[in-house]
């Protein structure tokens, strides 16, 4: 997209709070209609630099555009965002449908109309028949419906949404994470989706921003985030993977650089090691049976070091703590990185 | 082992506590029925309905009684306003002298009330104010502002900060979002504290001796009717007036603001 | 949904105002202080300060003019016997007053904190309300009517046939008088009457902060219930005691109407003050007498905090 301006940009942002630095130098361009998830531990900036978008909140320095219209100094209210709250923040005095109609009240839309269009994004959501309740008489799930049209039916240019399924239990968080997918793709809207569950960042999103300490440490698309990590931290956060010291990947063949290996990368071994794999001899610490897929947490003879282990839950039925394995390390799976954060 | 039930002594001292607390009361009641009207003889002699007529009739109570629904009405508006104001920026807010405002808004009900009087009445004799109305109701406002703002601090800190962000991020201005979210959801604790300020308005003896010029508020004229009794049982009837009337604003407070009270 | 553009947002002076005010949280603080600040800052600080500064003036003798020249003369005629004796009696009848408040407000606070439940709390609460917010004058003329002479104790011990020991009661030194109604006793109890509620409530609220599984577990780690009281509830429910001991403390510190209605003809500070500045028309002693309540409860107030009292209000 170098025709049009990115939806959102940061120029070298800063947010200072005393001697703490919330948001550390982040540089940043979203696309238009682009699915985009700020992903990080919490205290990381991702809920800073949201705030920094919605207006709620200046930049130290630096400058955030959005749209190509530079953003200092302008109110929340003045801004083509809107945003989809942690809490919800449904408004307690009002009910569904009022809530929903709230953004085109305030910019002098008819009662009429307003109401009408209110209820075509609650029928988005799928709650046309709930309009008359009082945010209280809902579920968890339906004020998160509730919030997301009250969000677009202002049609904003970019969705900001705050963690807005954390509070949901898992099977329904799962569903929402499906429908906000396809909403998304339906609308053509920007979202910009802030969680700390890297399942749901990788799974929905176009691009992930990984923040730590206030920095973005990497950014890129789901896969490439995974499966090549720039950091250590990436490695272990996005994708709980090992972490193999220099030294270690250098002994087994590989570059000599700290490198990510992917739990589910790893072998095991009942006869010599096949071309392109290095064998390293390691006993079983734990085994966890996990449906799908069978843990194992093992240490590597002669070196400081664990790993976690992936196979197929049909393997390894009868393997338990104490057992002695030949792992089978794919030298294509050992991944350098540049740093620790 | 968990004690679900108190001890019998508990409950008991607990029911006694409450006794003393309103037993003293239904004797106000009592002697407005009174035949006799020289002394506080008790028993009654005599039961009699005559007293109310007989205060029904005094032009100087009624003018008592208007000039304290006068006092406690500006007082109150005086203080709901100022109250509200200090709510809302001590609510959330931390700034450079926070502690100092809300230990100047306690003052004027922490300290004795004779030196919140004595004070005024130096600072209106300095200024050559003349007692009346006025000084009347900078005194009364001055201490009912605390109330006002004891019962808005706590429904503002109720209200979700994220409310005002969501109202501006859908698009209204600071004024719009006060209009349509922040009024609605603190009304009631207004209602309750303005209701609380009247009625202590309405009862305010202490700092009102200093601050009234000749006109009499109705504790001021109840005041000099305990001092220099001229006929008792009318006195009492006033009593029962002034019980019935505070009783309402305060129970309507009450409800108002209950399930902020720790009541669920 | 449709893709009908939205109308502008409203433009105007509010909007731009609330624009600016925004943009600069400190506007917007001011806007919001500035009012409140200028009311209690000139009108109740700039009375104390009038207040104060008359203290430091003193009454020429034989004109009976204020003498504007400033002396600590007023507070040295406070250290006059009689004047002292008048601190004194006010400031023990003080700690009398919140001591038995306190005695008789913990079973209450405790009761209603720790076992009234859904109705009855509600009832509990209106209980200690309702005589908190009624009209102080009516209390104190209740109790009027209650210690008289002729009034309802009388009458009580006289169908009880204990007229001796109200008699006797009456009879001990520096308590008693003629009627219980001319007596520190009765000053006493209206006193505590009156102030009670301003404890229970303070109380109640530090009670409830105290969660149930606590006294359970000082119970469960072998307490007797006196040591659970001792060890566990009552540090606990002491800064709600404190900020309540703020109010009974303060409130008698500075009346003058209950010793005026019932009590003895010994002065009380407030009296002292209403003479003084009424019908004695020494202006500048009213003051330096009612600098010793603010300076008692400056005091105390300042302890308080150190307590964490505020925090129970």
């Amino acid at each position: 997209m170098t025709f049009a301006a990115p939806a959102v940009r940061f120029r070298a942002v800063t947010r200072h709070f005393g001697p703490v630095k919330a948001v550390d130098g982040v540089d940043l361009e979203i696309a238009p209609g682009e699915f985009f998830s700020m992903l990080g531990p919490s205290g990381s900036g991702k809920t800073t630099c949201l705030r920094l978008i919605a207006g709620f909140d200046q930049p130290s320095s630096g400058e955030i555009e959005i749209f190509g219209v530079a953003s200092a100094g302008v109110p929340p209210y003045a801004r083509a965002v809107n945003t989809v709250f942690q809490d919800y923040a449904l408004f307690p005095h009002m009910n569904v449908l009022d809530n929903v109609a709230y953004g085109l009240m305030v910019r002098g839309v008819g009662k009429r109309e307003r109401h009408a269009k209110a209820a075509e994004a609650l029928a988005l959501v799928k709650l046309g028949q709930h309009g008359d309740r009082k945010p209280v008489q809902l579920s968890g799930g339906q004020r998160q419906r509730v919030a997301l049209a009250r969000a677009l039916v202002n049609q904003p240019r970019v969705l900001l949404l705050d963690e807005p399924l954390g509070a949901l239990d898992l099977k329904l968080r799962e569903e929402m994470q499906v429908e906000l997918k396809a909403l998304q793709r339906k609308l053509g809207t920007a979202f910009v989706f802030v969680t700390h569950d890297q399942g749901e960042a990788l799974s929905m999103s176009d691009r992930v921003a990984v923040f730590n300490e206030g920095k973005i440490v990497q950014v890129g698309p789901p896969e490439e985030i995974y499966e090549r990590p720039r950091t250590e931290f990436v490695a272990r956060f996005v994708g709980g993977s090992n972490v193999l010291p220099a030294a270690v990947a250098r002994g087994l063949g590989g570059p000599d650089a700290p490198c990510s290996l992917r739990p589910e990368a790893i072998a095991l071994l009942t006869g010599p090691a096949p071309e392109g794999q290095a064998a390293l001899s390691a006993v079983i610490e734990d085994a966890q049976y996990h449906g799908a897929a069978r843990r194992l947490l093992v240490a590597v003879a002669g070196a400081a070091l664990r790993l976690a282990v992936s196979i197929p839950a049909g393997e390894g039925g009868g393997l338990g703590p104490g057992q002695a394995v030949t792992l089978g390390i794919p030298l294509s799976a050992l991944w350098p990185m540049e740093g620790a954060r | 082992m968990r004690s679900d039930r108190a001890s019998r002594p508990l409950k008991l001292a607990a029911l006694g506590g409450l006794l003393f607390l309103h037993v003293p009361l239904l004797f106000v009641f009592l002697y407005a029925f009174t035949t006799e009207e020289k002394s506080y003889q008790f028993p009654p002699p005599g039961l009699t309905l005559k007293w109310f007529g007989v205060a029904f009739g005094r032009q100087d109570i009624w003018d008592a009684i208007g000039l304290s629904l006068r006092v406690a009405a500006l007082a109150t508006t005086v203080a709901l306003v100022l109250g509200t104001l200090i709510a809302a920026a001590l609510a959330r807010r931390q700034f450079f002298g926070r502690e100092a405002v809300s230990l100047l808004v306690i003052l004027p009900i922490a300290l004795p009330g004779i030196v919140t009087g004595i004070a005024l009445r130096a600072a209106f004799n300095l200024m050559e104010i003349d007692y009346g109305l006025l000084t009347i109701i900078l005194g009364h406002a001055t201490f009912c502002i605390v109330v006002v703002y004891n019962n808005a601090v706590a429904r503002f800190r109720r209200l979700s900060g994220s409310l005002v962000e969501a109202s501006m991020d859908l698009g209204a201005d600071g004024f719009q979002t006060f209009r349509y979210v922040i009024l609605p959801n603190i009304a009631t604790a207004l209602l309750a504290g303005g209701m609380l300020a009247f009625a202590l308005s309405f009862d305010e003896v202490i700092v009102t001796t200093f601050t009234a010029g000749q006109q009499s508020t109705l504790p001021i004229w109840m005041l000099s009717e305990l001092v220099r009794p001229r006929q008792r049982p009318v006195t009492n009837v006033v009593a029962v007036f002034v019980i019935l009337v505070t009783f309402l604003p305060i129970l309507a407070a009450y409800y108002l603001t209950r399930d902020e009270s720790g009541h669920k | 949904m449709s893709i009908a553009a939205l109308p502008a947002p409203r433009a105007g002076v509010l909007r731009g105002l609330s624009d600016f005010l925004l943009r600069r949280p400190g506007a917007y603080l001011a806007l919001l202080l500035v009012p409140p600040l200028l009311w209690l800052g000139i009108i109740y600080l700039g009375s104390l300060f009038a207040l104060l500064t008359n203290s430091f003036f003193s009454v020429d003798e034989f004109s009976g003019t204020i003498d504007y020249t400033l002396t600590l003369s007023s507070y040295g005629q406070l250290f006059q016997l009689a004047n002292l004796d008048i601190v004194i009696r006010t400031v023990l009848m003080a700690a009398a007053v919140t001591l038995a408040s306190a005695a008789l407000a913990f079973p209450v606070a405790y009761y209603a904190a720790r076992y009234a439940k859904g109705r009855m709390k509600a009832v509990f609460y209106l209980a200690v309300m309702m005589p908190l917010w009624s009209s102080y004058l009516v209390k104190v003329y209740a109790w009027k009517l209650i210690l008289a002479k002729e009034g309802i104790v009388s009458w009580i011990a006289d169908t009880l046939g204990v007229t001796v020991v109200l008699d006797g009661v009456l009879a001990l030194p520096v308590v008693g008088g003629p009627s219980l109604s001319t007596s520190y006793i009765g000053t006493f109890l209206v006193f505590t009457y009156v102030w009670l509620p301003y404890m229970i409530l303070p109380l109640q609220a530090s009670l409830e902060r105290v969660p149930g599984n606590l006294v359970e577990a000082s119970e469960d780690l072998g307490a007797h219930p006196a040591q659970t009281f001792r060890h566990v509830i009552l540090p606990l429910a002491l800064p709600g005691m404190i900020a309540g001991s703020i109010f009974t403390f303060s409130l008698t510190l500075g009346d003058y109407i209950i010793p005026q209605i019932v009590g003895g003809s010994n002065l009380f500070i407030g009296q002292a003050v209403l003479i003084q500045q009424g019908t004695a028309g020494n202006i500048p002693l009213a003051a330096a007498f009612t600098v010793v309540p603010v300076a008692i409860m400056g005091l105390y107030l300042w302890g308080a905090k150190r307590t964490g009292a505020f925090d129970a209000l």
